[in-house]
């Protein structure tokens, strides 16, 4: 018996009146838990009960507490016929298991009924008693803390990430039984909520137990979701990335923060010996040999590193400006070395069935390069899941697919994925499974228990900021024609001209200017058709499509000057007679990166003149605007400079190059016209109308009005003067297309105006909180019906302090600042932390990196989708050498101290109501998390009969994601929380039937509550902060 | 229950549902206004266009309506707890920052002066609504936000009709009003329960602030409350007890002695102090017949409800064809109050006061030159 479950109903509030005669209401309430129900006594003719129960105790096993929810549900007395229900509260008590999450639940629940939506608010308290089990074959999982957000959580370190977990539990979907032809819609729907319920219960549970094996204590990452198959059934399934967390001691942060730039040891940016590529052999202009032999030796394995001997090693290198052969003769002697490391590191991942990580953030030194995109997408018949204890075939679908991501990542010359992320979409028989992630090369350091290397950690070095740009595989064996060019920030390394990631914009990444959404929007037709005809057909589009969006998303990104884009998504979504693909990034200048060239039209057929005409109308265009986006993102890397005078990395410590041993092409080493200036621009052919319409589009998209920024990552790259102002909001907006309207381009352009329009009206909407910035701006675009386009908005807006100028944003070499600044919050609030976190070359706490191997010969064959996609684009597109700069002088004053940005918008205390902030960022700005209270995750269906009465469609979703908001508001304020962070609404699926007066509607949202408290209090009472968080998490902070 | 789709072939491309949802409520007060006075989400369109919001923006006509739609929605959601505003404070779906539920409250709550005038005084019955067609006629106020304005009435009147204590504080609490919007409505309610007549064309010229000002004596002197604040109706109804005093005041002009002797007394005190005298002297026992039957006949609602009207016809408008000003006004009814006290034979002394200090600061009032 290892638990003991308390709950006691205390009150209602705004009951409705159930009975007309009296306009009264005779509530009771009946507390369910597994098989077992109490019920509280009749509370006569009131519409504000007090029942004051007494304590229901339920005494059950852990596992069931983790799978099943408290159901509780308010009901009228009814002497002679059966009692209404009036509503219901599902309460997840697993917040309560965790020993360090919240302690009792207490508050104000909205009563919810899935026909009448908001009925009235009851007042519960709960409680868990939990036993010790020392059963170690015990099927439960207690106690393994869960976070939706994509980094190390605000007031933990990450000792050791495991890596990737994942589960999935499939069943009858109850909407599809039989029995559903004779219950009442609220029936159904309830029976589906408490089935989700249960299945996300047993899901985490299960993860949990995974997460146990490795020796892990928390999931990071963790992403949910639910594919409802209809007739095949009903999906829930999860990945998230394992870890061993620890909790980091409270220290007094108001002291620290002043001293932080002095005392970051980060501030001193040297080059890490190891983490870097090999770069410097020449660029083959010719298709790359698949016959590149790949020779890695690992000699003198025993020989102790430190980083004197890095050193030492430092003042022997040569300038590797001139390049060629002493690079290569310095290469040789430290090849063997790194080689060696990067082959431990590889091992060590290669144990693994998959080095997957759903992170999208990570500690400072844990990624060490970065590839690109990949991604992998398969479409598959659903069939009925005969026996929902063996989802064997759902399995053996991802398993696949993850097998793709992973032989991608390979050929990528990496030997993990970062940002990993799974979706289906679904239309009717047909499934399409995506996969995408980022392929990286990590450092060793969280791999094992890094807490005994503590000591060395201090000795070492950050890796340079640039690091992560350079490229990890081999360039002489590309996976893709690319251009390469030498690092502008470090010089040393062979960087790509363009880079496309599905993570966050690293902290030390150096970016020149601000960045701004890109989005990629691509409608395609399709016939209708059925079972495996139709999903040939998807199939068949998919590639066109993905190229499609790969090549709107370049040209958008060189219409804005910039050569990076970050937090790539891709979705594909499927209907009966269309494929809809909406790629959302944010698009960055990365300081590393060469230059975009700009973009040049050739048309076809030259001997027209208007046509000349109309060509060069167009280039002027297409030039004009890209001048403007420069300005407008304050793009303005200063020219390279070939004398390297004042970089602000010394020549004299960067590490030679380390060459690869290859031995037969070191000598052929022709430099990258890094020099001249004559740019070779991107050449956008002209040879059909398409091709124009394409450039058209291009050139639609308005840009964000004055005083706004948008992106789609956690926050914009190049602002720091954030505010403590913000504005979470969800939009929905649902299109029907006309019949007559069904051609390419026309479905084309409605589906952009769609998403235009859609943004401008936020832009609109928000007004007020200028300047400000749109983040984690969310699209889910959905074919809900024939004719119907669905896109789901979900961002934060967050307002910038007006009188800190935005020059004040740009970075110089500094990055520590930065850091502090935008992400790493916990780094600024925990600089004894802070020095324990950055020095973080791998030399020391790692046996060593090994060297990951190039691309396998075969692995060009097996790469599929997204990289054959970029040859393929390659091929048409005329890639020039490209103008390059370098950003040796970034030169521009600090930013201010955030703290001082903060307006203390403390809200009135009147209110009765506390306020609860919720955001889709890991974060607030200007405030601290103190604890993280648990896992949010809710699932909810509205459905009515009575559509025209509750205001039409828009009427009924309109109160329906209200409500939706009000729950998981109540919830994280019963939790004893004032917040939820990383917020996210997973699923919004919408049906209607206009003609029988009836909509339905399902809606998934997950995050993490927890309680923060505002820095400027912090300062204020620094000596309450520091006794502990138990006690500041108890005062509730209930503003 | 899954739906079953229709597929019905519709001509023309169109949005089919478009909601925005804030953790936050947002509420712009300028279209809160719009929707308070009963403009249709086209009309408030246009009037938003004519303000420039969209030159300021760079938005389109569609980013208009799509936002004006959505915000009278969230209106109309709210508009349920806007009539409980109690509720407003501790509901759990809309997250609204406390001065901004202050800001809804005030202006739900608000009213136009030219409505109240055509409502003032009349029973606050289902009658009287089937009539605001005609209201909103003759004062260009729609007829959606007459019905919002005549709810708010009577729902007001109906919730304090039925409590103990101070009307305006009564007002305050339930209603969370501030002060003055407060003390406007206790007028309402207390000439919807007195009924006093308003609408007749001699009265036409007083404002609902005339009024307002003049309820305001009345509550604080004339009604129950004024003696004893912990009965119901305290500040609705007027103290019997003291109408049923104010009939011993007509001893002042059915005693002739008492009439020349208080007219000698007055006529002392004005002397040389103002240029209307004669007209004083020749119209004392007029206006005194006048204020005094006024008094006696108070025990009758008829009356009562009668009582601006007399107001007018039995003293204000003898003093305006005399061409008196409001310092005469103000001169002669201080002496005509004092001068009774020194009347040896008048006993009423404290009735007289509590009559006459209402009457000289509501003539005072309606007084217009």
């Amino acid at each position: 018996m290892p638990g003991k479950l308390k709950a006691k109903i205390v009150a209602g509030r705004h009951l409705p009146v159930m009975d007309r005669a009296s306009d009264l209401t005779d509530a009771f309430v009946e507390v369910k838990f597994g098989n077992t129900t109490f019920k509280t006594d009749v509370c006569p003719k009131s519409l504000n009960p007090q029942w004051n129960s007494e304590w229901f105790k339920f005494e059950v096993d852990d596992e069931d507490l983790q799978d099943e929810p408290l159901q509780i549900t308010v009901l009228d007395h009814d002497t002679y016929s059966a009692n209404d229900a009036i509503g219901k509260v599902y309460i997840d008590i697993d917040p309560l298991l965790c020993s360090e999450a919240a302690t009792v639940i207490s508050g104000w629940f909205p009563i919810y009924d899935t026909i009448h939506g908001i009925r009235g608010e009851i007042n519960v308290l709960v409680k868990v008693d939990l036993f010790n089990d020392l059963n170690r074959f015990r099927q439960s999982s207690c106690g393994v803390k869960f976070f939706c957000t994509m980094s190390i959580p605000r007031c933990f370190r990450a000792m050791v990430i495991h890596g990737f977990v994942e589960e999935l539990v499939v069943n009858e979907d109850p909407e599809y039984q039989w029995i559903d032809r004779i219950r009442t819609p609220r029936a159904s729907n309830e029976a589906r909520q408490r089935l989700i319920s249960l299945m996300s219960g047993e899901l985490q549970r299960k993860i949990g137990l995974k997460v146990l094996e490795m020796g892990g204590n928390a999931v990071v990452g963790y992403l949910q979701c639910f594919d409802l198959e209809g007739e095949s059934g009903l999906v829930v399934r999860a990945i998230g990335t394992a870890c061993t967390l620890d909790k980091i001691s409270s220290t007094c942060p108001a002291a620290v923060v002043p001293n932080l730039s002095n005392s970051s040891p980060s501030k001193d940016m040297k080059e890490a010996v190891f983490g870097e590529e090999a770069p410097g052999v020449p660029l083959s202009s010719g298709p790359p040999t698949p016959l590149r032999a790949q020779t890695f030796s690992s000699f003198s394995p025993s020989k102790s590193y430190s980083r004197q001997s890095s050193s030492s090693d430092t003042e022997l290198s040569l300038t590797p400006k001139t390049g060629m052969g002493s690079g290569g003769s310095a290469g040789k002697e430290a090849g063997p070395l790194k080689a060696l490391l990067r082959q431990q590191t590889q091992s060590a991942l290669e144990q693994r069935e998959f080095p997957f990580f759903t992170l999208t953030g990570f500690p400072v030194g844990f990624l060490l390069h970065v590839g690109g995109v990949v991604s992998a997408r398969s479409v598959k018949l659903l069939d009925r899941i005969h026996n929902p204890d063996e989802p064997e075939t759902r399995d053996a679908w991802w398993e696949e697919i993850r097998q793709e991501i992973k032989s991608h990542a390979k050929a990528l010359g990496c030997h993990a994925v970062v940002g990993y992320s799974e979706s289906t979409s679904i239309c009717e028989e047909v499934c399409i499974l995506s996969a995408s992630g980022t392929a990286a090369i990590l450092s060793s350091r969280f791999m094992q228990d890094g807490a005994l290397d503590t000591e060395h950690r201090f000795e070492d070095t950050a890796p340079p900021a640039c690091g992560f740009c350079h490229i990890p595989y081999d360039e002489l064996n590309m996976p893709f024609p690319a251009q390469l060019t030498y690092c502008h920030c470090c010089r040393r390394h062979k960087v790509p001209d363009v880079l496309f990631t599905t993570i966050d914009v690293p902290t030390e990444a150096s970016i020149t200017g601000k960045g701004c959404l890109i989005q990629a929007r691509l409608c395609r037709t399709k016939k209708k058709a059925q079972g495996e005809g139709n999903a040939t057909a998807i199939s068949n589009l998919l590639p066109f499509l993905e190229y499609e969006l790969h090549t709107q998303l370049l040209n958008k990104l060189k219409l804005r000057g910039m050569n990076a884009l970050f937090g790539l998504r891709v979705q594909i979504s499927v209907g009966d007679t269309m494929l809809l693909g909406l790629a959302s990034a944010t698009g960055v200048y990365l300081t590393a990166l060469p230059s975009p060239g700009g973009i040049q039209i050739a048309g076809k057929t030259p001997s027209d003149l208007t046509y000349e005409q109309h060509v060069s109308n167009m280039q002027k265009k297409i030039n004009d605007t890209i001048a403007k986006n420069k300005e407008l993102y304050e793009i303005s890397p200063p020219e390279w400079v070939e004398e390297v005078i004042g970089s602000p990395i010394p020549e004299s410590r960067q590490r030679s190059r380390i060459f690869r041993s290859h031995s037969e092409s070191s000598d052929e080493v022709l430099e990258l016209d890094l020099s001249h200036g004559k740019k070779d621009a991107f050449v956008l052919e002209i040879d059909d109308t398409d091709a124009i319409e394409d450039i058209h589009s291009l050139l639609t998209d308005a840009p964000t009005p004055p005083g706004f920024y948008s992106c789609n990552t956690e926050i914009m790259p190049g602002i720091y003067n954030w505010t403590s102002s913000l504005q979470m909001f969800t939009s929905v907006r649902v299109f029907r297309l006309s019949n007559a309207n069904l051609t390419n381009q026309g479905l084309n352009k409605i589906f952009n105006d769609l998403c235009e329009n859609l943004l401008k009206s936020l832009y609109f909407k928000l007004r007020s909180m200028v300047p400000c910035c749109l983040c984690h701006v969310n699209f889910i675009v959905a074919v809900p019906e024939d004719e119907l386009i669905q896109v789901a908005v979900t961002a934060v807006a967050m307002s910038l302090d007006k009188d800190q100028t935005q020059e004040n944003g740009r970075q110089s070499g500094d990055k520590t600042l930065m850091k502090a600044i935008t992400e790493n919050e916990e780094q600024l609030q925990f600089p004894l932390e802070l020095s324990a976190e950055c020095p973080s070359n791998p030399l020391s706490s790692a046996k060593g990196l090994s060297e990951v191997s190039g691309p396998l010969p075969s692995a060009r064959d097996r790469c599929s989708s997204w990289i054959e996609q970029i040859r393929l684009k390659a091929h048409t597109i005329r890639r020039g050498s490209i103008k390059t700069t370098s950003s040796l002088e970034k030169s521009s004053p600090l930013p201010d101290s955030r703290s001082r940005s903060l307006r203390s918008n403390r809200s009135c205390p009147s209110s009765s109501v506390a306020v609860v902030k919720m955001t889709p960022l890991s974060f607030l700005p200007g405030t601290k998390i103190i604890k993280y209270l648990g896992i949010i995750n809710m699932f909810f269906i509205r459905e009515t009969t009575s559509l025209r009465e509750e205001g039409g469609v828009s009427g009924f979703l309109h109160s329906f994601i209200a409500e939706v908001f009000a729950m998981v508001r109540a919830h994280v304020a019963a939790l004893g929380g004032n917040a939820v962070v990383s917020y996210s609404m997973k699923e919004c699926v919408f049906m209607e039937n206009p003609n029988k007066n009836q909509a339905q509607c399902l809606i998934n949202v997950s995050g993490d509550a927890v309680i923060f408290i505002r820095e400027s209090e912090l300062e204020a009472t620094p000596s309450q902060t520091q006794s502990g968080n138990v006690q500041t998490s108890s005062n509730g902070e209930g503003t | 229950m899954l739906l079953v789709v229709n597929t019905a072939a519709v001509v023309k491309m169109s949005v089919e549902l478009d909601v925005f949802v804030g953790n936050t409520t947002i509420m712009d007060k300028e279209v809160y206004q719009l929707w308070l006075n009963g403009y249709t989400v086209s009309d408030a369109v246009k009037v938003r266009m004519e303000g420039g919001v969209m030159e300021e923006c760079e938005a389109s006509a569609d980013v208009l309506l799509s936002d004006t739609m959505d915000q009278f929605r969230t209106f109309q959601m709210c508009e349920r707890l806007l009539q409980n505003p109690a509720k407003l404070a501790n509901q759990l779906l809309f997250q609204i920052p406390p001065d901004r539920q202050a800001m809804l409250i005030e202006r739900y709550y608000a009213f136009d002066d030219a409505f109240v005038r055509e409502v003032l005084g009349k029973k606050l019955s289902k009658g009287t609504k089937k009539d605001l067609d005609d209201v909103s006629a003759k004062t260009g106020i729609t007829l959606k936000s007459c019905r919002r304005q005549f709810d708010n009435f009577k729902r007001v009147f109906k919730v304090v009709e039925e409590l103990k204590g101070p009307l305006v504080e009564n007002i305050k609490q339930h209603f969370l009003l501030p002060d003055p919007l407060a003390r406007d409505y206790a007028a309402i309610v207390f000439f919807a329960n007195n009924r006093f007549e308003t609408g007749k064309k001699k009265l036409q010229y007083l404002t609902f602030h005339d009024f307002a000002f003049c309820a305001g004596q009345l509550i604080n002197n004339w009604t129950v409350g004024a003696v004893d604040n912990m009965v119901e109706d305290m500040d609705v109804d007027l103290d019997k007890e003291f109408l049923q005093d104010l009939k011993d005041l007509k001893i002042l002009i059915a005693d002739k002695d008492l009439l020349d002797q208080h007219k000698s007394l007055v006529c002392v005190a004005l002397r040389g102090k103002t240029k209307v005298f004669n007209e004083m002297e020749a119209n004392f026992k007029n206006l005194s017949r006048g204020l005094v039957n006024i008094a006696a006949k108070l025990t009758n609602p008829k009356d009562v409800r009668d009582f601006f009207i007399d107001l007018i016809e039995k003293f204000i408008e003898p003093c305006r064809s005399d061409r008196w000003t409001a310092t005469d006004v103000n001169l002669y009814l201080t002496h005509y109050t004092n001068s009774a006290h020194i009347l040896d034979s008048f006993k009423h002394q404290t009735v007289w006061t509590r009559y006459m200090g209402v009457i000289k600061s509501c003539i005072l009032r309606m007084y217009h030159e």
